[in-house]
């Protein structure tokens, strides 16, 4: 059952991935980021990171994708005719999706994997908080105020621009 | 067969190559950002697959500081865009060039 659940979650997480990356259409890669992460998700309650997928449902699809897809439909981006790839180009990806399956393939062979140890913490409410309240308050703290100088930055950068702001030599295209 | 660390550390791996080449093939500044985001979802899971096989949490709070972090990047990133946007009425990354020239 868990294997075939693996598989399923696996599946829903690469071909929706595959989705985002083909889509001529930003609005349907944001929808196919949604359901990538839904089967991210998946694989975490499988990991026993039930707490890390509600988590993630939250901030990703509930802020992160609703936030693309705000700024997609503001900004009105009609897909333009594409250059195609130089022959360069081509030779040099494939030559690095050679290298990348080269590498995936050597740790499959050579590799040693821990398998699953016997006595292993499974993560309760209880455990995050005690690691995060106590190994790990400073970077808690830190993380809180880059959150911080995060949504000042935002607030800075979506000023109405100026006048006195505008370049003078720009060449419109 | 069982699924073991080596399945996950291999969807993983898939994940992260497909953001990987969606950034390297798209044009629109929008979708590289979420094939960015692809990629660090995928470092997550990894992550994620390495703290349950190991039985510890060291992995699981790594997670959480990535997913704060990750929100934080997007509303700045999602920011520049509109300010680029505002200032050169495109988000395709071919007709950015302004530093060539």
């Amino acid at each position: 059952m868990a294997n075939f659940l693996f598989y399923t979650f696996a599946l829903l997480t690469l071909a929706s991935a595959v989705l985002v990356v083909m889509n001529k259409n930003a609005v349907n890669a944001a929808l196919g980021l949604l359901l990538s992460l839904v089967g991210v998700a998946g694989l975490f309650v499988l990991l026993d990171a039930a707490l890390l997928a509600f988590v993630l449902l939250l901030v990703y699809a509930g802020a992160v994708v609703a936030l693309f897809l705000f700024i997609i439909m503001l900004l009105d981006t009609t897909p333009g005719a594409q250059k195609p790839f130089s022959r360069l180009t081509i030779a040099a990806s494939a030559i690095g999706g050679a290298l990348l399956l080269l590498g995936v393939l050597s740790l499959d062979e050579r590799s040693v994997l821990p398998s699953l140890t016997a006595a292993h913490a499974i993560p309760t409410l209880k455990n995050y908080a005690e690691q995060l309240f106590t190994t790990y308050l400073l970077p808690v703290q830190l993380v809180g105020f880059m959150l911080l100088v995060a949504m000042l930055g935002v607030i800075v950068l979506s000023r109405k621009c100026t006048g006195e702001d505008e370049p003078k030599t720009e060449g419109q295209p | 067969m069982s699924i073991g660390l080596d399945q996950y550390l291999m969807l993983s791996a898939a994940l992260f190559a497909t953001g990987f080449f969606g950034v390297l093939l798209r044009k629109n500044t929008l979708v590289i950002y979420m094939c960015l985001e692809l990629m660090l979802i995928a470092s997550t899971l990894a992550l994620v697959a390495f703290s349950k096989f190991n039985g510890t949490l060291d992995g699981n709070v790594f997670v959480f500081f990535i997913l704060t972090i990750a929100a934080a990047e997007v509303a700045v990133g999602l920011a520049l865009i509109v300010a680029l946007f505002r200032r050169r009425h495109t988000i395709q990354v071919e007709e950015l060039n302004q530093l060539k020239h």
